[in-house]
Parts: C-alpha cells; structure tokens; sequence
C-alpha cells in the first residue's frame, strides 16, 4: 500500500524486521503464561501454536493454525513480536492471521499441510512469511514466492540436531558452488536446484541467501544453538526444546545467552551446567518415513 | 578514530557494512573492556527487551554508563534508541534503559509489523532529497524532558530523531537503506571525525 509516499508490506520492511532479530532466539508457545516465560528469559520473538511438534507427533491428527483466541491472547500477554504457524498452501489461515496482526507467519511443515502441490503466494500478503528449507533451491523457490525469511527444517520435535546441520551443511555447499561458477553455468544450476534464475545470480553475486536464515527443527540444548550458529544461521528457533524441558525458564535463558556468546567456549560452558533434564529426544532413524515433517513441502 | 557496534543481537552487520563503505573500520562490541577506548558506539536495531537484558547478563549496562559520562559518543537506532532513553512509556517488567537521553519513547508507537513502512522523511540539518526512512515496529518520542534537545525529524505526529550532544537517537533504520548520511552525520558532527572522500 501506498499514500504520500508511504509504503508498507514491502520486501525491504518484510526481511528488515527479520535482520532485527538476528543473534536471538525465537520460541515456540503454547499459551500466553508460556510466552510471557520466553518474554522474561530474552526470547526475540514468540511463536504461537496449538501444540509443539514433539506433542504433535505423540498425539497425531491434523495439526491446524492455532485457535485466534490464543494467539491473540499471547499477542496481548507480551510485547515482543509474535509469529504464528499456517499450514503449507494454507492461504485462509495466513488471511486470519494477517487479519489478527502476528508479525510474521511461518508456512510450517510442522502442521499438517493443506496443498501438497502450491505453497501459498507470499507477494499477496502485508504480513512477512518465514518458510523451512533442506537446500538452496528449496530456499530460493519460497524467496521467489515471497518468504522474507528462511530457516532450517530439521526434524521437528526430535530434539535432535542432525537434520537441521545436515540442511544448513547442504545450503553452506551449495552456495560456495554457486559463487565459483562461471556465469554461462549458472542456469543449469539454476535448473537442476529448481530454484529461479535471478535469484542463483543474486546469491552468486553475494555469497549468501538475499533474506536472514535462522536455525530450526531438533535444537534442544545451549550447545546445539551455539553449533548452529557457527555454521552461519543467523538466529535459532527453539520449538520443544524448552518447553519439554525440565527447567523451562532457565533452558531458555541458557539458550539466549549462548546464541549471544556463540564464539566463547567458556561461556558456553558455564550456560550449559545445572540446567536439568534437556527433552528426552528421538533418533531420526526410528522414525518411519510417513513420519518425517522435513519432507512435506517441495 | 574507534568507532564500534553493540553486537549482542539484531541488525549488527548491517552498521558495520556501512562504516567498512565510509573508509572506517568498526568493532563488535561484545564485552565490557572493549568500550574502554571507544570514540563512538553505535545501537543497532533490534529487540530492545532482549538487548537490555543481554547487556545486563553480561555486565555491559554499568561499562556502558560510565562510557557514555566520560563523554562517548552514542548513536540508537529503533531498539538503541529505546535503551538510551531516559523513560519508556510501555516497558515491559523490569525494563529501565540506560536512561541517558532525557526524552520519554515509546515502544511501537506506529503498531505491530503489518504497520511497518518506508517513507520519505525530512531531517534537519541532512542535505540534499528526503531521507529513505525505514520504520520496523519502531519507537516514537513522546515527550522532551529537556530543553537542550533537539529535534530532527517528525513522522505521524511523533519525534523520530533527536540530537543531545553527543547523542543521537533515530526510531528508523538508516542502515537498511543504502544512504550514507546518517552515519556520516554521526561520524563527522556528532564523533567530530573527518571522513576522507573516497
């Protein structure tokens, strides 16, 4: 929209305010008593949801956008920006949330999907989406659709941190490839990565995706946050991890700091002492493949 | 010239690319000695809860008072406004600032995200077209609580940029922009520095 110069929903606005949350920590509630805990601990932002993807998993069912009620009761409990789930190609749920006014909404593999083909149009919303990726070109399609933010998709509700590092190891290979190609190269690339052409030039030309790409799906202890950060996220989401957690509060708070302190071991030591029990946590590889969330979406 | 940036969390690089353009090599500012022999700091955007309590955490509130009375120059931009300000009108439990520029701000005083926007924005003393501004949930200044300072720019009815000293303090985010003014005026009027052209 535009009026005497003014403009909101642009994509400068839209990946602006994902780059002010860059070196925190978001995290996923439940509740507004949760989201106030996160508030207090340092959380950069909140992301509202019915349940966490570890319940999710446990309990099973479609898993759908969070009641409004909720949301907007976690919007009126704290003043950090709140983000809340729709489900991929969901567009109606996005609408309800944009109508709610969450900051950001995040297009998640973590519900059930709603399209198994199209995500949604992004361009269409004011709102800025954040959507998951396992790879460059999977990264640049949900940019070209309009996702102002990416992040990992690990393996949701694990608590384990191994497919979020293998999406961004996959992502870091990628790109380093991409910019040491001669530019004739570059639309094979282009086609083979499934991924639009002047975004592969763009990414080329930079050395880096052109939106902030945050860490998600398995981090569930102040190292694993730290470890994701070395390996170039921009900033962590925590789903169960803290709220399967024994000590929940200062889970959270341990996390923060060490998102902040990424670099210094012996801080990093310090934040991960008496912190109780971390989420009890599943290998990837009990996991049936009707059970995976990283390979829903496209 | 030692010019820094707070670099606890939020848009850190983006000051820093923009220093590393103007010819002047800028440090992340991370730990409380390293504030010691600073010419100038920047603020960056970004959470103003979580940065506040970060600089708690980690010691650098106290450093970063006595900096700013030995005479530091101080420039926030959105969040780094709101923790140099003197009240916040919607803190949240426990939220103080730094309380060092005597202005009363509040906190996303233009609405949640969706009212985010960029505009062309009038700032006194910046020569040349209207200024690129981008406002991200951004703060507003309220009320002055001292004569000595002095207003830069207005934006729906609140105060966006203000200068006390060496202190200036922007609602918007000049590093988003590709316009170097801002940080040239912080550099050469506010540091007092002599940027050489490139």
């Amino acid at each position: 929209m535009s009026e005497n110069g003014k403009k909101t929903g642009t994509l400068k606005v839209k990946s602006g305010l994902a780059q002010m949350l860059k070196g925190g920590v978001i995290m996923d509630v439940t509740t507004p008593e949760e989201a106030v805990i996160a508030q207090e601990a340092g959380a950069v932002a909140v992301m509202a949801l019915e349940r966490v993807p570890f319940d999710i998993r446990q309990e099973g069912g479609v898993a759908r956008m969070t009641d409004p009620a909720v949301t907007q009761k976690i919007m009126d409990a704290v003043t950090i920006p709140v983000m809340a789930k729709a489900r991929i190609g969901h567009f109606v749920e996005a609408e309800i949330l944009e109508a709610l006014g969450v900051d950001y909404i995040d297009e998640s593999e973590v519900l059930t999907p709603a399209d198994e083909d199209f995500h949604i149009d992004k361009h269409a919303f004011t709102v800025p989406f954040v959507c998951g990726a396992k790879n460059l070109g999977e990264a640049l399609r949900r940019i070209g659709e309009g996702a102002a933010m990416i992040r990992t998709k690990g393996e949701p509700g694990t608590g384990n941190v191994v497919e979020a590092v293998r999406h961004m190891r996959t992502m870091n290979q990628e790109i380093r490839r991409l910019k040491e190609l001669p530019r004739e190269e570059v639309m094979t690339f282009a086609k083979e990565a499934g991924a639009p052409y002047e975004l592969c030039l763009m990414v080329r030309e930079e050395g880096r995706l052109p939106v902030v790409n945050f860490a998600a799906g398995g981090i569930a202890t102040p190292a694993d946050a730290a470890l994701m950060m070395k390996l170039g996220c921009d900033g962590i989401f925590v789903g169960s991890g803290i709220f399967k957690s024994s000590d929940p509060a200062r889970m959270a708070r341990a996390i923060v700091d060490a998102t902040a302190h990424y670099t210094d071991a012996k801080r990093l030591a310090e934040y991960s002492q008496g912190l109780g029990k971390a989420m009890k946590g599943i290998e990837i590889s009990t996991l049936a493949p009707d059970e995976l969330m990283a390979t829903r979406g496209w | 010239m030692k010019l820094g940036v707070l670099a606890l969390q939020g848009a850190v690089s983006e000051h820093l690319d923009v220093l590393n353009d103007l010819g002047v090599e800028g440090l992340a500012v991370r730990y409380a000695e390293e504030l010691e022999d600073l010419d100038g700091l920047i603020l960056p955007g970004g959470e103003s809860t979580t940065l506040e309590k970060l600089m708690r955490r980690f010691g650098l509130d106290v450093a970063l008072r006595q900096a700013l009375e030995r005479g530091m120059a101080c420039w926030g931009t959105c969040a780094g406004m709101i923790l140099l300000s003197q009240e916040i009108a919607n803190a949240i439990n426990g939220q103080t600032g730094l309380g060092h520029l005597p202005v009363k701000v509040v906190r996303n005083c233009f609405g949640r995200q969706v009212d985010s926007c960029e505009t062309p924005l009038e700032i006194k003393g910046l020569q040349g077209e209207a200024f690129p501004a981008v406002f991200i949930r951004a703060p507003g200044v309220s009320d002055i609580l001292d004569p000595q300072i002095e207003v830069l720019a207005h934006h729906q009815d609140m105060i966006v940029a203000v200068r006390y000293g060496r202190v200036l303090a922007t609602s918007f985010h000049p590093e988003l922009t590709g316009d170097h003014r801002l940080h040239k005026f912080f550099i050469e009027q506010v540091v007092g520095c002599k940027l050489v052209e490139r």
